[in-house]
C-alpha cells in the first residue's frame, strides 16, 4: 500500500519532472510533440476532475438545503441556474446561435453570465477607491511616501494633471521605470529562484507534503 | 553655414559613398551553407564573409533551389527561387544574438536563415538537399559565389541555453550542499511577520468561534505558487485540528481541491484528531473568474470568519476578495507571487508575504533543516545573482567606455534563445 500512496507517485513526480525540465532545452520535433501530448492529457484529466468539483458542489449545496441552513435558499438559486443552463444547453447541442438566431442557451450566456461578470469586474473601480483612501492616509513616514508616490503618478497619468504639474509626467516616468521595475525584478528574481527551489525539492522527494503528509 | 562649410559636409558625407562605389564587386567569399543549429528543424542558415564594397549601394541576393544527390560539381541554378534581397550593410551573424560557444563565424558575418514564411513558400523541409546561392548585385553588375548544399534537421540540444542549465545545475547543486549542512547545524530565520501572525489568527478565530477561510488561488497544480498554498495549508490545518476550528477552503480547480483534501486529511490525522476532519471544508465553487469572486465574498459576508488567508496566484480577484474580507473585520494574511497584485494585497491585508516569502512560508512554519537548508541555497543564489547584476553592468559600462568586446563574460548572464 505504501508503495502505491509513496514511492509510486514520487517515481512519476521524479520522471516526468526531469524529463519535462529538460524537454526545454530539446528543441527536436519529438520532444514538442511530447510536450503537446501531454498538456492534452492535462486537459483530459482536467475535464474528469471537473466531475470531482461539480459532485463537490451538489454536495454541499444539497446539504445545506437539507438542513435548511441559513441562505439555504442561495443553494436553491445555485441548483436553478446550474441544472437549467446545463439543460438548455443540451437543447441547443451547446450552440449559441442557430441560423443567426440566439438560442435560449446564447441568451442566458450574453444576457445573464456576461453582464453579471462585468458587474463584478465594474466593482472593483469602487474597492480601489476605498482601498486608496485607506492606504494613502498619511499615518507614517512610509505611508506620506506612498501618498506622494501616488499623487505624482496619478498626476502624470492624466492630462489634465500633467497640464497642471507639468514636471509630475517625467517623474512618473521616473518612478515607474527605474524605482517600480527595480522593485518588481528584485521580487521576481526571489520568487524565480524560490520557484526553481521549490520545484528541484519536488522532483527530488524533498518535498512531500503535497501528497498529503510530510512523513512517510 | 558658409558655402565652402556646405561644399565640405557634402564632401564628408558622399565621401563613404564614393569609396564604396569605387570598390570592385566581388563574390561572396568563406560563403557556407548548413543546417540552422539548435532549432526545431526546416531551416537552413548561409554565412559569408563581409567584403569592401558593402554598403547602401550594394544588395545580396539568396537564392534557393531543391538540390539532387551530391554529383562532385557545383549545382545547377535552374529551377532556383529569390527569397531574400537586402542591402549589403545588414543581417549580420551579431544581429542573431547566438552566444559566443554556438558560434561558427566571426560576428561580423553576413548571415541569412533560410525557413518558413520568407519569400520561400513552404520553407525548405528536413531530409532533402537543398542548393543555396549567394550573389552581391551592384546596379546592373552581379557577382555570384558557387553553389552550396546542405540538408536541415531538426536538433536534439539547444546550446543557446547551455549557461542556462549551467545555472539550474548548479543552484540545484547549492540547494542540495545547503541542506546538508543544514541538517548538521542549525541556520538562522529572519522573523517574518505575517507567518508570526498565522497562530495569532487561528487563535482569534478559535476565540470568537467563527470559521478561518483558506485560499490557494487563481493556479492550478502545475503552478508552483499553488503547490506552496497547498504545503501552507497543511501546516494551518494541523493548528486548526489541534484547536478544533472550522475551516474553509473554497476552490477554483477540482484538481486542486482533491490535493487539498487529502493534505488536509493528513494534517487532521498528524494533529491527533482524525474525527475533526469534514470532507466538505475543502469544496469546488467555480472555474470561472468573477463567479468564484462573488460567490467566496457571499461567504465571507455570511459566514464572518475571523481569518482570512489568500496564498498563491492572484488576479483582478485580488482586490474585490481581499476589501471585502477587510470590511468584515477579519485578520487577513495573504503570500503571492504575483508581483501585479502585491499593491493590493500590502494595502487590504494586514500582513503580506512578499514573493519568496511565499516559498519560504512552509520552511518557516516546519522549521524542519530541510526546507531551512533550500532556504539558505535560494539565498546563496540570491548573492550570486546580485553579483553576476554588478559584475555585468560593470563590464557592459566598460565596454560602451572603452569599445572592449566583453561579450565572453556577458552572454554567460544572457537569456539566449
Amino acid at each position: 500500500m505504501n508503495f502505491f500512496r509513496r514511492r509510486l507517485p514520487l517515481l512519476i513526480t521524479f520522471v516526468t519532472g526531469v524529463l519535462f525540465a529538460l524537454q526545454y532545452y530539446v528543441p527536436h520535433p519529438v520532444s514538442e510533440s511530447m510536450l503537446t501530448s501531454v498538456t492534452k492529457w492535462l486537459q483530459i484529466i482536467g475535464g474528469f476532475a471537473l466531475v470531482l468539483g461539480v459532485t463537490s458542489l451538489f454536495h454541499l449545496h444539497a446539504v445545506k438545503i437539507r438542513r435548511k441552513e441559513p441562505g439555504w435558499g442561495y443553494s436553491f438559486v445555485l441548483y436553478a441556474g446550474m441544472i437549467g443552463t446545463i439543460a438548455v444547453g443540451l437543447w441547443h447541442n451547446g450552440k449559441e446561435t442557430v441560423d443567426n438566431v440566439t438560442t435560449a442557451f446564447g441568451w442566458i450566456y450574453n444576457f445573464m453570465m456576461v453582464p453579471l461578470q462585468g458587474t463584478m469586474f465594474a466593482i472593483l473601480a469602487f474597492f480601489i477607491a476605498s482601498a486608496a483612501y485607506r492606504s494613502f492616509r498619511a499615518r507614517s513616514p512610509e505611508a506620506a511616501v506612498l501618498l506622494i508616490a501616488a499623487i505624482i503618478v496619478m498626476m502624470g497619468r492624466v492630462p489634465l494633471g500633467e497640464h497642471l504639474i507639468p514636471l509630475s509626467g517625467d517623474l512618473t516616468q521616473w518612478i515607474l521605470n527605474v524605482l517600480n521595475a527595480s522593485v518588481r525584478r528584485a521580487i521576481l528574481i526571489g520568487v524565480s529562484l524560490g520557484a526553481i527551489a521549490l520545484s528541484l525539492k519536488i522532483i527530488f522527494g524533498v518535498e512531500r507534503a503535497y501528497l498529503g503528509g510530510g512523513k512517510e | 553655414m558658409t558655402a565652402t562649410g556646405r561644399t565640405m559636409l557634402a564632401f564628408a558625407l558622399l565621401a563613404p559613398l564614393a569609396a564604396q562605389a569605387g570598390e570592385r564587386l566581388a563574390p561572396p567569399q568563406e560563403l557556407q551553407v548548413f543546417d540552422t543549429p539548435n532549432d526545431g528543424g526546416n531551416s537552413l542558415t548561409v554565412t559569408w564573409a563581409p567584403a569592401p564594397h558593402d554598403g547602401p549601394g550594394t544588395r545580396y541576393l539568396v537564392m534557393v533551389g531543391e538540390a539532387g544527390p551530391p554529383t562532385g560539381t557545383s549545382p545547377s541554378l535552374a529551377g532556383m527561387t529569390v527569397i531574400a534581397d537586402f542591402p549589403s550593410d545588414s543581417h549580420y551573424v551579431r544581429d542573431a544574438r547566438t552566444p559566443w560557444w554556438s558560434r561558427s563565424v566571426p560576428k561580423t558575418h553576413h548571415q541569412y536563415e533560410i525557413k518558413r514564411g520568407r519569400g520561400n513558400g513552404n520553407g525548405v523541409k528536413d531530409g532533402t538537399s537543398y542548393a543555396v546561392v549567394v550573389s552581391a548585385v551592384r546596379g546592373h553588375e552581379s557577382m555570384m559565389a558557387p553553389a552550396l548544399q546542405s540538408v536541415p534537421q531538426p536538433n536534439w540540444f539547444n546550446w543557446n541555453e547551455l549557461n542556462n542549465l549551467a545555472i539550474v545545475v548548479l543552484f540545484g547543486l547549492v540547494v542540495f550542499g545547503s541542506i546538508q549542512v543544514a541538517r548538521k547545524r542549525e541556520i538562522f530565520l529572519r522573523r517574518i511577520a505575517g507567518l508570526d501572525a498565522v497562530d495569532e489568527a487561528i487563535g482569534r478565530s478559535t476565540e470568537l468561534g467563527k470559521p478561518i477561510l483558506y485560499l490557494t488561488g487563481a493556479g492550478d497544480m502545475s503552478e508552483p505558487s499553488t503547490i506552496a498554498a497547498a504545503v501552507i495549508l497543511g501546516r494551518v490545518a494541523k493548528r486548526v485540528a489541534a484547536y478544533e476550528t472550522e475551516l474553509m477552503v473554497p476552490h477554483r480547480d477540482p484538481i486542486v481541491m482533491a490535493v487539498c483534501q487529502e493534505i488536509t486529511k493528513q494534517s487532521y490525522l498528524e494533529a491527533g484528531k482524525p474525527d475533526a476532519f469534514k470532507e466538505d471544508s475543502n469544496f469546488f465553487i467555480t472555474t470561472d473568474q468573477f463567479s468564484y469572486t462573488a460567490a467566496v465574498d457571499g461567504i465571507m459576508l455570511r459566514k464572518k470568519p475571523a481569518a482570512n488567508f489568500f496564498m498563491g496566484s492572484y488576479f483582478a480577484e485580488s482586490l474585490l476578495l481581499t476589501e471585502t474580507g477587510a470590511s468584515t473585520g477579519a485578520i487577513q494574511i495573504a503570500g503571492t507571487d504575483s508581483d501585479h497584485q502585491l499593491p493590493f494585497f500590502v494595502t487590504t491585508c494586514d500582513y503580506t508575504l512578499i514573493g519568496e516569502e511565499l516559498y519560504a512560508a512552509s520552511a518557516y512554519l516546519s522549521r524542519e533543516p530541510v526546507q531551512l537548508g533550500t532556504l539558505r541555497g535560494q539565498d546563496i543564489g540570491k548573492a550570486v545573482v546580485l553579483g553576476m547584476l554588478g559584475i555585468g553592468t560593470a563590464l557592459a559600462t566598460l565596454s560602451v567606455m572603452t569599445g572592449l568586446d566583453v561579450s565572453i563574460v556577458l552572454d554567460l548572464f544572457k537569456d539566449l534563445k
